[in-house]
C-alpha cells in the first residue's frame, strides 16, 4: 500500500534513506543538503534505522569514509552540495575507480565565487566525468524514487550513483508525494552481498593499488565498459520499480515531443516550468515539446538524437556554464551525440538560472519565440544565449 | 615480557617482494608494529599515498599478508580507516562477522601524509574516537617525490625545496610537533618510538597502541638513507644516535600521563646525530656553528619540557 | 591460473609479491658465517625485506631472491657474523 504524504525534497530523500536502512552514512553539513544528515541523525538517535552515522570533519573525509565503509563491505550513502561536492572531487574518482557501489545525494547548488547558496548545476556538472552514474530529478517524488532505485543500480553496476535535484526549489519545497511501505523498499533493494570486501573473514585482499602503464588502462577501460553497460541495468531496475509502483522512469522523459516542430532540453525542476509553458503555447498552436534527461551519466547518446530528428529548431538549456568560450555541458554533449548519429537540427544554447536566478514562464516563451524564428528562417544568429534579466545586470 | 626469539616466529604481515629502497626504515617500522598483533587477530591496514603505498601494493602484487589493505589517497588514510572501522562495528552488530574473530584497524602514513596534507583527516578521526591506531613513519620529508621539505623536516635540513645555498641555511623552521598535538586530542595512548636495540620499545608501544581501546597514535622515526644521505647499512646506528642525542626522545602518554621510556646514559651532543647525514653537511662549515648551537637549544628545550611534563602529570594530587 | 585480481584492481591473493623477486637490485650480498652466528635473531626484524629465513630458533640465512644488499643485517649483528661482500658470484 502506498502512503500519501507531504514532504520537502530533502525530507523525501531522508525518508528513502531511512527505508533503505544502509549500513553506514558519512556526511558533512552544507546548504542546501544539510537537512539530510540532520533528519538522518534523528533516525539514528531514535533507533528508527540500524545505520552507523559518521559525523565527519569535511566532505573530503565524508567521501573517504564512505569509500572505506563501502570497501569494508557495507551498503553506504552520503549527501552533499556545491563546494562540498567540489571538495570531494578527488575522492569521487577513487570511489568509481575502485568500483564501489554507493549512493551520493546531491542537492544542486551554485559554486563560488561569489558564494551563493542557491540552485544551479555547476556542482554536479563539474564532476560529470568522475565515473558516477548521474540521475537528475524534477520533483520530490522523482528524488525519492531515484534514491531507492540508485541503491540497486549501484550494486548491480558496481558503480557509485549520484542523485541530483535542485537545491531549495526541490530540496526545501513541500509537495505531495507517494511513499512506499518500509517492507516494499526493503524487499526492492534486497540484501547487499559484495563479492570482495575488506572484512571478509575468508580472505584477505588489497584494495587501491598502484597500477602503472601495463595495467592502468585496462582497469580504467573496465570502468568505462561498466558505465556503458549500466544503461541496461538502469532500464531493468526502473522496470522493476514500475512494476512495484506504477511510476515509469525512462532514461529521459518526453513531453509533447513526438509531433513537435521546436523543442527544448532541460534538467530537473525547470522542466516543470517548461511543461506548463508548453501547454499554454500549444493552445496557441505552437508545436513545441520537451526532452528532460533523467540519466546524464551514462548519456543515452543513441536514443536522445533519434527523438530530436524531426525538430526544426532546438534549444538546450544549461543551468551551468562551462566557461569554455563555447557553450554549456548539456549542449555540447547532446549536439555532439546528434552529430555522431548524423542528425542535424539547428540548435542553440541557453545558459540560465545561475545562482538561483529565477526562470519564469515568460523566459520559456522568449526561447520559444526564438526557436520559431529559427524554424522559419533556418538561420541561427548566435549559438549561445544568456537567459539573464537585463534589469538585474550589473 | 618481550622475547625477540619468540616474536620473530610470528608471520610477517608485510612480506618480501616489495619495492622500497634498500635499507629503508619504513618496512622495519611496519613489521615492527604489526608484530605486536596477536597471531590470531586480523587487521585492516589503511595507508596514505607515499613510498610505502606505491612500493608495497604495485599491481598485480601486494606485499600485505595476513591482513587486508586499503589505499585511497594521500590525505585521507585516517578518514578511510574510520569508515572501515565503523562498518565493522555495524556488521558485527548484525552478526555478519562472528564475535570470536577480532580485527584491528591500523593506519600508516609518512610525515607528509600525516603532519601536512593528512592532518585534518587524522585530527577528525581521532576526535571522533574510532577504535583505530594511526602510525606515522616519520622520515622528515616527502621522500616519494624526491625529498621535498615537510613540516616534519628538521630545522636547517637541506631538502630539494629548502636547499642550502649562498643565502639559504636549509629549512628555516623547526619541526611541527605532531605527537604533542595528538596528546592534546585527549587520546588514551600516544607514543614516540624508534628503531633501536632489539625493537623492544617499538613492540611494546605498538602492543599498547593497538590493544588500547579508542583512537591511539604513534610516531616512529624511520630513517631514509637516500633522503638523509647516510650509508644504508647504518639504520640502527642512526636511530640510536637520534635517541641518544634526544633529537628524537622516546616517550609515551597514557591518559595524559607522560612517561619518558628511554633516558640516554649519557646525552650526546646533537651533532653526533647530524654529522653522519648529508642533509646537515652545510651546518659543519666554518662560520655555521651557530646552527648547531641553535638546534641543540631546541633539542634541550624539548627534553626539559618532557621531563617537566612527566613530573607534573605523575604528581599525586 | 586463478585470477588474482578483481574489479578496480583489487588484489585477491594476500602476500603475492613473494612472486616478485627483488634480489637483482643488490650490488653486495650478505655472507652469513654460521660459526660466528649465535642465533640471537637480532638481524631478523631489522631486515627491510623480511628475507632472513629461520626455523626452530636457528638462523638459516638470507634469501638472496629478495635481499637488496642494504647491509643493515651485517651492521646490527652483535657477533659480526654477517659480512657484506661484493663478489656476487662467489
Amino acid at each position: 500500500m502506498a502512503i500519501r504524504e507531504r514532504l520537502s525534497g530533502n525530507e523525501a530523500v531522508a525518508t528513502a534513506m531511512k527505508q533503505i536502512n544502509p549500513d553506514t552514512v558519512a556526511a558533512y553539513p552544507i546548504t542546501p543538503s544539510t537537512e539530510i544528515p540532520q533528519y538522518f541523525s534523528n533516525f539514528v538517535a531514535n533507533g528508527s534505522v540500524d545505520t552507523e552515522f559518521i559525523p565527519v570533519e569535511s566532505e573530503h573525509s565524508a567521501m573517504s569514509a564512505t569509500i572505506g565503509a563501502a570497501a569494508a563491505g557495507g551498503r553506504v550513502m552520503s549527501a552533499t552540495s556545491s563546494q562540498g561536492l567540489a571538495l570531494m572531487f578527488e575522492m569521487l574518482y577513487i570511489a568509481s575507480g575502485m568500483r564501489l557501489p554507493m549512493t551520493l545525494i546531491c542537492a544542486n547548488r551554485a559554486l563560488s565565487a561569489p558564494i551563493n547558496i542557491h540552485n544551479d548545476h555547476s556542482d554536479s556538472m563539474g564532476v560529470r566525468d568522475c565515473g558516477f552514474i548521474q540521475l537528475y530529478c524534477e520533483s520530490n517524488q522523482e528524488a525519492y524514487d531515484n534514491t531507492i532505485m540508485a541503491v540497486k543500480i549501484a550494486e548491480k553496476a558496481k558503480l557509485p550513483v549520484m542523485v541530483c535535484y535542485d537545491g531549495f526549489i526541490t530540496s526545501h519545497s513541500i509537495e505531495n508525494i507517494m511513499l512506499l511501505e518500509n517492507d516494499e523498499v526493503k524487499n526492492f533493494v534486497g540484501k547487499y552481498e559484495p563479492e570482495n570486501y575488506l572484512l571478509d573473514s575468508k580472505k584477505n585482499i588489497s584494495m587501491g593499488p598502484l597500477a602503472l602503464q601495463k595495467y592502468y588502462f585496462g582497469i580504467r577501460k573496465e570502468l568505462s565498459d561498466a558505465m556503458d553497460n549500466s544503461i541496461n541495468i538502469i532500464k531493468e531496475v526502473s522496470d522493476e520499480f514500475y512494476k512495484l509502483t506504477g511510476r515509469k522512469y525512462d532514461l529521459y522523459e518526453k513531453y509533447k515531443l513526438d509531433d513537435a516542430e521546436i523543442g527544448i532540453i532541460a534538467l530537473n525542476s525547470t522542466a516543470g516550468t517548461i511543461k506548463d509553458t508548453i501547454d499554454k503555447l500549444r493552445e496557441n498552436g505552437v508545436k513545441i515539446g520537451l526532452l528532460k534527461p533523467r540519466c546524464f551519466r551514462p548519456l543515452p547518446y543513441l536514443d536522445i538524437p533519434k527523438e530530436l530528428k524531426n525538430l526544426k529548431a532546438l534549444a538546450i538549456m544549461d543551468k551551468a556554464d562551462s566557461i569554455n568560450g563555447y557553450c554549456g555541458p548539456l549542449f555540447s554533449e547532446i549536439t555532439s551525440a546528434m552529430f555522431s548519429s548524423n542528425i542535424h537540427v539547428n540548435t542553440i544554447n541557453y545558459i540560465y538560472g545561475l545562482g538561483g536566478a529565477d526562470t519564469k514562464s515568460s523566459d520559456i516563451e522568449k526561447i520559444a519565440n526564438k526557436l520559431q524564428d529559427i524554424a522559419k528562417t533556418g538561420k541561427i544568429d548566435n549559438i549561445k544565449h544568456f537567459l539573464i534579466n537585463e534589469k538585474e545586470e550589473i | 615480557m618481550y622475547n625477540l626469539k619468540e616474536v620473530v616466529n610470528k608471520p610477517n604481515r608485510l612480506t618480501s617482494g616489495h619495492r622500497m629502497c634498500a635499507g629503508c626504515g619504513a618496512p622495519v617500522t611496519i613489521n615492527g608494529v604489526l608484530r605486536a598483533l596477536k597471531e590470531e587477530d586480523n587487521a585492516v591496514i589503511s595507508v596514505a599515498t607515499g613510498c610505502l603505498e606505491v612500493s608495497t601494493c604495485t599491481f598485480p602484487y601486494t606485499s600485505w599478508k595476513n591482513c587486508s589493505f586499503i589505499h585511497t589517497a594521500f590525505e585521507c588514510a585516517s578518514a578511510t580507516l574510520s569508515g572501515v572501522e565503523t562498518t565493522y562495528n555495524k556488521l558485527k552488530k548484525d552478526g555478519k562477522i562472528s564475535d570470536d574473530k577480532v580485527t584491528k584497524f591500523i593506519g600508516f602514513g609518512g610525515d607528509g601524509g600525516t603532519l601536512d596534507i593528512g592532518l585534518q583527516s587524522l585530527s577528525g578521526a581521532m576526535e571522533r574516537g574510532h577504535d583505530i591506531t594511526y602510525i606515522c613513519y616519520d622520515n622528515g620529508a616527502y621522500m616519494n617525490t624526491g625529498t621535498q621539505r615537510s613540516s616534519s623536516t628538521p630545522h636547517f635540513a637541506d631538502t630539494t625545496t629548502t636547499p642550502s645555498g649562498k643565502v639559504s641555511n636549509g629549512k628555516a623552521q623547526q619541526r611541527k610537533d605532531l605527537t604533542e598535538i595528538m596528546v592534546k586530542h585527549n587520546l588514551p595512548y600516544v607514543a614516540q618510538s624508534a628503531l633501536i636495540g632489539n625493537l623492544k620499545d617499538l613492540y611494546e608501544k605498538s602492543e599498547k597502541a593497538i590493544y588500547t581501546k579508542g583512537p591511539t597514535y604513534m610516531s616512529v622515526l624511520s630513517p631514509c638513507p637516500r633522503g638523509w644521505g647516510y650509508p644504508s647499512e647504518d639504520l640502527q646506528t642512526i636511530s640510536k644516535l637520534a635517541v641518544d642525542t634526544c633529537f628524537w626522545p622516546l616517550y609515551e602518554v597514557c591518559d595524559g600521563k607522560y612517561k619518558i621510556t628511554y633516558r640516554p646514559a649519557k646525552k650526546l651532543p646533537v651533532e653526533e646525530f647530524l654529522k653522519l647525514q648529508k642533509r646537515f653537511k652545510h651546518m659543519f662549515k666554518a662560520g655555521n656553528e651557530w646552527m648547531i648551537e641553535e638546534i641543540q637549544k631546541e633539542v634541550d628545550k624539548k627534553w626539559e619540557y618532557l621531563q617537566m611534563m612527566e613530573k607534573i602529570t605523575n604528581e599525586e594530587n | 591460473m586463478k585470477k588474482e585480481y578483481s574489479l578496480g584492481g583489487t588484489i585477491l591473493k594476500d602476500g603475492n609479491s613473494e612472486n616478485f623477486k627483488t634480489g637483482d637490485w643488490k650490488n653486495k650480498y650478505p655472507y652469513h658465517d654460521k660459526e660466528k652466528c649465535k642465533n640471537c635473531m637480532m638481524c631478523v626484524p631489522f631486515c627491510p625485506e623480511s628475507c632472513i629465513r629461520h626455523e626452530d630458533s636457528k638462523l638459516l640465512g638470507m634469501d638472496l631472491d629478495f635481499c637488496k644488499g642494504c647491509g643493515v643485517c651485517s651492521k646490527v649483528c652483535p657477533f659480526h657474523a654477517i659480512e657484506m661482500k661484493s663478489d656476487i658470484n662467489k
